[in-house]
Parts: structure tokens; sequence; C-alpha cells
């Protein structure tokens, strides 16, 4: 039960950290200041004190949408080993749960997007809905690799000590594999190359275009499940990145923190370094993570994973 | 029917009698033929003074030869339309759609003969289809922009068609323009466009100046000239910051809108202002340089000019960016024929198309600034023509400044003279601006005609995303920074 409080208690509070991370290395870059590492709370706060709007058209599927949306992030996240901590639920198959928790919270996002009828928002939902039909096979992709690696179809029992010894023997493979997971990382979360989280332009936006009808308590919750959605995957990649057991809660929570600040300083770097795709270019960027993981997955079976 | 045709140049004015007039026959084809024998409308308009029939001049600039042919019909009393010129000649399109909303004459078999500024319910251009949606941006927008609305039909990502619909900004300033005293009236060309300050309100001046043959003093002609150069570095610098935002490439948008800050804070140094209000009066500026302020101000430039050549290049050489700018939004050099194009978005596809070359006046007819073109046509190119005109007028600027001459700021203009016409062009930063004014027999202003670039230019934007996709609107639109106030009026 303490564990499953702990479990809850890091993804509630830690995620919209990740994004101040981000955006004081963008700011760095851009010779700002940039806003406070804690702005990410600060938004959340202030919108949920303010007052809902909503559109005569939408009715109560526009409603249930951020609540299923971010419930379901959630629940996701209570399948994931988060630094030594093993997740509170766990069982044989439960990768495949994770999975379609996210693309269930996908769903009803695209649905809240779509009640709102308006052709912004219809855009947006077919953009988002493009983009999974290619990121969701990567990433099962990159699971059922590193299932063959650790022999384990949990995700507890792949990230708490299944790897530790394949680093060692396929190391180059899991790299491939931590770089698509990087790049899907991107697309899913709505960051530059793919989309740009800042822009106030409805054309260009994927994600957020989605969205803009959504005010308040539900706009706060959509952006903290976005906050929990980067950083679920993000844990992918932290935890892969530092399978190896080391039996000492401290060091792993150590390991784990400084593991989450290189990410948001890589992706505030990538940010900052390159511009924004074109859309319709947006699809490379997903076939090269597919590439990167099934070039892994050859290797995987031709090398044999024993 | 033959006559002598009329020639004027920049910043002239003449008699009212002088301005040939031909009947519908013979005006018609005139500009026909003078379109085709590489000439180009600068201004086609209407003008219906209380007690006799409207007249329709028209303004065709011979750019090849730095002169203007100047001719009118007289529309006979009691006919409400004439034969529509667009079929044949596309360049007319807005211009006789604005003949028919400013003064009721109908061009008959005009195609698309909507409202310019006062569109009442016209309906929208629709394609009908299960495939096709519809999207309407505007004209509240995200951005803090200017209103304007944009009608896409679009199939999937695709743009198939797109409509813009302006006049949310319409304040009659044409109409004020006769009403008001001179002393207002050049307060409102400084409104006309506020980004364009110096552009409009130094056309403006000129037809003052040349309908009271007004001697402008050489240091006021040089300092209108640094401060339109400067209104064109600042709108330029911070075009190319717009343009890195929305490719979200940020570390240099912040760049350019800092440089941005630096050209504007000159601006205000000279006049006080940051967008160079209250320095343009007929008849010379108000202010000038002090040898302290002409020290520090080169200084200042040399500063921004190196910081521009670095912030630049890296823009212009990460791949990133040039994969997002290049071949997206491109224009024919057709289109820029057919559609009479002005300024950057014309030379950005090969046409050396230059008020301050063409139709020099002022202190441009001493000092050259070279024409910098792009061949592309698409968005790449457009930047490409503002990184190096921004490069030529901070040369310009730092010449001027060891030049600036001594003597009188302003001289008084005195009355203007009766039933006349003058013209006056300047290149803005986005392009041509031509203002027509004409006065009646007790020397009042009775017509004033403004053609902002943005006039011309707003179809090209339509062009540009034709066939692109939408997601792609937004950068092709701050490619072209067109006004709204300047189209509107």
């Amino acid at each position: 039960m303490n564990s499953f409080i702990y479990h809850l208690g890091i993804l509630l509070v830690f995620p919209p950290l990740l994004l101040g991370v981000i955006g004081k290395t963008k700011a760095f870059f851009a010779g700002r200041w940039g806003p406070p590492l804690l702005q990410g709370y600060y938004d959340i706060f202030k919108l949920g004190r303010k007052q809902p709007v909503y559109s005569v058209t939408t009715n109560w599927i526009f409603r249930m949408g951020p609540m299923i949306s971010t419930a379901a992030i959630l629940a996701a996240g209570i399948v994931l080993p988060i630094s030594g901590l093993k997740a509170p639920v766990q069982f044989g198959g439960d990768m495949i749960l994770f999975v379609y928790l996210l693309a269930l919270s996908r769903f009803f996002m695209v649905l809240a997007a779509l009640d709102t009828g308006s052709s912004f928002e219809g855009m947006g939902a077919s953009r988002e809905a493009t983009f999974a039909c290619l990121s969701e096979i990567t990433i099962f992709l990159n699971l059922a690799i590193l299932a063959l690696l650790s022999k384990s179809l949990s995700l507890s029992g792949i990230f708490l000590g299944g790897l530790s010894s394949s680093w060692g023997q396929v190391g180059p493979v899991l790299i491939l594999v931590v770089v698509s997971f990087f790049l899907v990382l991107l697309c899913e979360n709505s960051r530059i190359p793919v989309d740009d989280p800042e822009t106030h332009l409805e054309l260009t936006m994927i994600h957020e275009v989605m969205v803009l009808d959504h005010s308040a308590a539900e706009l706060a919750l959509i952006v903290y499940g976005q906050a929990l959605k980067l950083f679920l995957f993000g844990c992918l990649i932290v935890s892969m990145i530092f399978s190896f057991k080391i039996r000492n809660i401290a060091a792993e929570a150590a390991f784990f923190t400084s593991g989450f600040f290189g990410l948001g300083i890589a992706i505030g770097i990538v940010e900052s370094a390159m511009a924004r795709l074109r859309l319709n270019r947006v699809l490379y960027v997903l076939y090269a993570a597919f590439i990167f993981s099934i070039f892994a997955f050859i290797v995987i079976l031709v090398r044999g994973h024993a | 029917m033959s006559f002598e045709r009329f020639y004027v140049h920049n910043g002239q004015a003449w008699a009212l009698a002088q301005v040939p007039v031909l009947d519908e026959v013979s005006f018609r084809r005139e500009i026909l033929e003078s379109c085709a024998a590489a000439g180009r409308l600068v201004s086609l308009f209407a003008h219906g003074p209380k007690d006799k029939n409207i007249c329709i001049y028209a303004v065709v600039g011979m750019d090849h030869e730095g002169r203007l042919s100047v001719f009118s019909m007289q529309v006979p009393a009691g006919k409400t339309g004439f034969e529509s010129l667009t079929p044949v000649l596309p360049q007319a399109h807005l211009f006789e759609r604005e003949i028919a909303e400013q003064s009721g004459l109908q061009p008959q078999g005009h195609p698309w003969p909507k409202p310019v500024r006062r569109h009442q319910n016209y309906s929208f251009y629709q394609i009908h289809s299960e495939e096709v949606h519809e999207v309407a941006v505007g004209p509240v927008h995200a951005g803090i922009i200017e209103p304007g609305h944009f009608r896409f039909q679009c199939h999937g990502e695709e743009v198939l068609n797109l409509e813009i619909q302006l006049g949310y900004q319409h304040r009659g300033i044409e109409k004020m323009m006769e009403e008001i005293s001179l002393e207002r009236a050049v307060l409102v060309a400084e409104s006309v466009a506020g980004d364009t300050v110096i552009g409009h309100t130094s056309a403006f001046c000129s037809n003052i100046e040349a309908l009271s043959d007004t001697q402008v003093p050489l240091q006021a002609e040089m300092i209108r000239a640094m401060a339109l150069e400067l209104e064109r570095l600042a709108n330029h610098v911070g075009d190319l910051g717009a343009l890195s935002t929305d490719i979200g490439f940020l570390p240099v948008s912040a760049y350019y809108g800092r440089l941005r800050g630096e050209f504007l804070n000159l601006s205000m140094e000279l006049c006080g202002s940051r967008f160079g209000r209250s320095l343009c009066r007929p008849g010379g500026v108000l202010f000038s340089l002090d040898e302290g302020m002409i020290d520090d101000f080169r200084r200042r430039l040399l500063k921004a000019k190196k910081d521009f050549t670095d912030v630049a290049e890296l823009f212009f050489s990460t791949p990133s960016v040039l994969s997002r700018l290049e071949s997206t939004g491109r224009i024919s050099r057709q289109a820029v024929e057919q559609l009479g194009l002005v300024g950057l978005t014309a030379r950005a596809c090969g046409h050396e198309r230059d008020v301050r070359t063409d139709y020099a006046s002022g202190m441009f007819r001493f000092h050259h600034i070279p024409v910098s073109t792009a061949s592309s046509g698409d968005v790449y190119a457009r930047a490409l023509v503002r990184r190096l005109e921004a490069q030529r007028s901070i040369e310009f600027l730092l010449e001027a400044l060891q030049q600036i001459p001594s003597g009188e700021l302003l001289n008084k203009p005195s009355r203007l003279k009766p039933d006349s016409m003058a013209l006056s062009m300047a290149e803005g930063w986005r392009g041509e601006i031509a203002h027509v004014a004409i006065t009646d027999s007790q020397s009042r202003i009775c017509r004033y005609k403004i053609k902002d670039p943005s006039f011309n230019n707003w179809m090209a934007l339509s062009l540009a995303v034709r066939g692109g996709q939408i997601s792609d609107f937004p950068l092709c639109n701050k490619s072209f920074n067109l006004s709204y106030a300047g189209h509107d009026l």
C-alpha cells in the first residue's frame, strides 16, 4: 500500500517539473532567463481556479474527454515502474495495457475535439490520429524487443533488472531502441521538430489545436495529462538507460532524477537547435523511429535473444 | 482617336486640364496597350465631383522609363457601368472592384465583382463536395495582429482555394483627407498603416509640396530617406524574427526581436517616436541629427550590422530552417506580371521593381541603393530579399550619416494650386506606395487616392497557398506580412 502511495505521489507531483527543465534549457539557448522552473505548476493552479466556458454545440463527451483521457494516462503510469520502485500493478502482458491506456486517452481527446464541430479541432484530431498510427506500432515493436531481451511480458519485469545484462551483450541494439523511443517521445508529446508547444498558430498545431475549446480545470487536467505523458515516455527511456540494479534506494533516486534532468535538457537542446518540420515531413520522423526499431528487432531475431 | 500621351514623374504636380480625356473605347485601349508595352497599373480610380460627371483616372507606370502616363475617361451622365478590363488585364481586378464600391459604377463582365471593403453578405467561393472541408480563420486571430477573414477550401491538408476578406479596418481615410485641414491631414497620413508611417507620410508630404511648389531643403530630404530606411530595417528584421518564431526556431527569433528594437530605438532618438511619427511634415522634417547623435548612430549601426550579419548567417545556414522555407508558398514570375504585384514580393520573383530606382525622388536621386532580388518566389526568396535589403539599408545609413547636408529643415508650404493633380510614390518596406491628390477650384483637396502595396499584393498570398499545405499558411502569410490597415484605408 505504501509503495502505491509513493508511486502515485511521484506521478502526481513530478511531471510538470520536466516542462520547467525544458523551458529553462530553451531560454538559455535563446539568451533569456525564461519562465521559472515551477511554471508548469503555476499554470495548472492558475487554470484550476478559473471558471470554465463551454461552447453551446458541445455535450457531455466534450466535458468527459479531458477527465477520461487524463485518468487513462494516470492508469498507464500505475503499471510502469519508476526508478527502483516496482509498479503497484503488474502482470504478464501489462505492457499491452500500458500502450492501449495511452491510446484510450488519445481516443477520448479526439472524440472531445470532434464534439466541438470546429474545423480547427477536426483538423487537429485528424493529424493526431494519423501520426498515432505510426507511433503506436513503433512503441509496440520496441516493447517487443525489450520483452524478448528480458524474457518478461511485464513492464516491471523488463525495467527492474530484466535488462541489466543486455547492455553488455547487445548494447548497440538498445541504443537503437532508445533513439527510436526518443523520436516517438518527441512526436507523441508535440515537441519540436514535430509540433511547437509554444505556437499560437492554430493552423500549424497538432495536439494544441485539439484542445483549443477546453478551459479552466479541464484544461488544467489536459496540461497535467500532457506533462504526465511526457514523464511516462521519459520513464521508459531513463529506466532503459539505468537498467542496472543498485539495491540502494537513494542512489537509484539520484540516478533517476539526474536522468530526467538530462532528458529535459536533451529535449530543450533539440528544440533550440532546429526548426519545426513541415507537417507532411513529420511522417519521416516516425518512419525513422520505426526503421530504428525494426533494425533492432531484426538484429535480435537473427542473433538470437538467449 | 489618337492623342498626345501625357507623362509625369514621381513627385510632380500638373494642371488637371493637361490630363488627356478619352472616350471609353480609347481609354480601355490605351490601358491595354500601355500595359502590354511594359507598363503597369499604378492607380485606377474614380473621381466624382459634386456637380460634374464621374471621371476615371488611370496612372500607368512605365518602370523602365521612370515616368508615368496619366489619362482619364469621362463617364457620361446616366451611365451606370463600364466594360471591365479584368478579363483581359487581371491586374485591374481590385481597382475595378474599388471603383464599383466607391462610385457605384459597375465593371460589366468582371468575373468577381465582390466589394473590397464593405462586403455585405457577398457569399464566399465554395466547393460543394463531401470530401472538401471549409476552414474559417479570423477576423479575430490568436496572435496580436489586425483583423481579416480567411476562408479556406481544403481537401485534407491541401488548400484548394483561399479567399481573403478584408475591410474590418476601414476608417474612411481617403474621404477624411478631403474634409480636414492640412495640419490634421498629415497626422491621418501617418496613420494609414502604423508600420509604414514614414513611407505614407513622405508620399503625402511630397504631394503637398508639389501642389504648392515648395522646395524641400536638402537636409530634410536626407533625413526622410534615412528614416525610410530605418523603417525598412526595423520591419525586415522584425519579419525575419517572426518567420523564425513561426517555424519554431527560437534562439534566432529572440535575437532578431532585440535587433528590431535597436532600429526602432534609433528612430525614437531621431524623432521621439519608435515608429517615425511626427518626423515628416509638408515642406521638410521637424528633427535632424546633431554631431554627437551622428557619432552615436554610427556606433550603434555598426554594432547592429555585425549582430545582424551573424544572426542572419545562422538563420540562413541551418538546414531545418532552409527545408522549411524553400519551395513553400511559391508564386510565379508570371503571376507577378499578371497581377501587378509590387515591392518585396515582386523582387523575390526576380522582378527589379523598386520605386527608389525606377522613380527615384528626393535623396534617392543622388544615393542609389542597389535593387535586391531573388528568383525562386517562395518564402525563402522573400526572406532572402529581406536580408539583402536590410544589409543594404544599413550600408546606406552609414554612408548617409557622413553626408548629412546642413541648412534649413522646413520650408513652410504656401497655398495649394487650384484645379491641379499631383502624384508621389515611395518605396515603403512592403513596396510601392502611391498617393494621388486632386485639388478643386478653391485649392482644397477634393480627391485623395492612396494605394498601399498591400492592395496589390494580398492576392499573391491567395496564390501562394493554393495547392500547398494548410499548415504552411501562417508561414506564407508572415513571409508577405501585408498590411490590413493599409489595404482597408
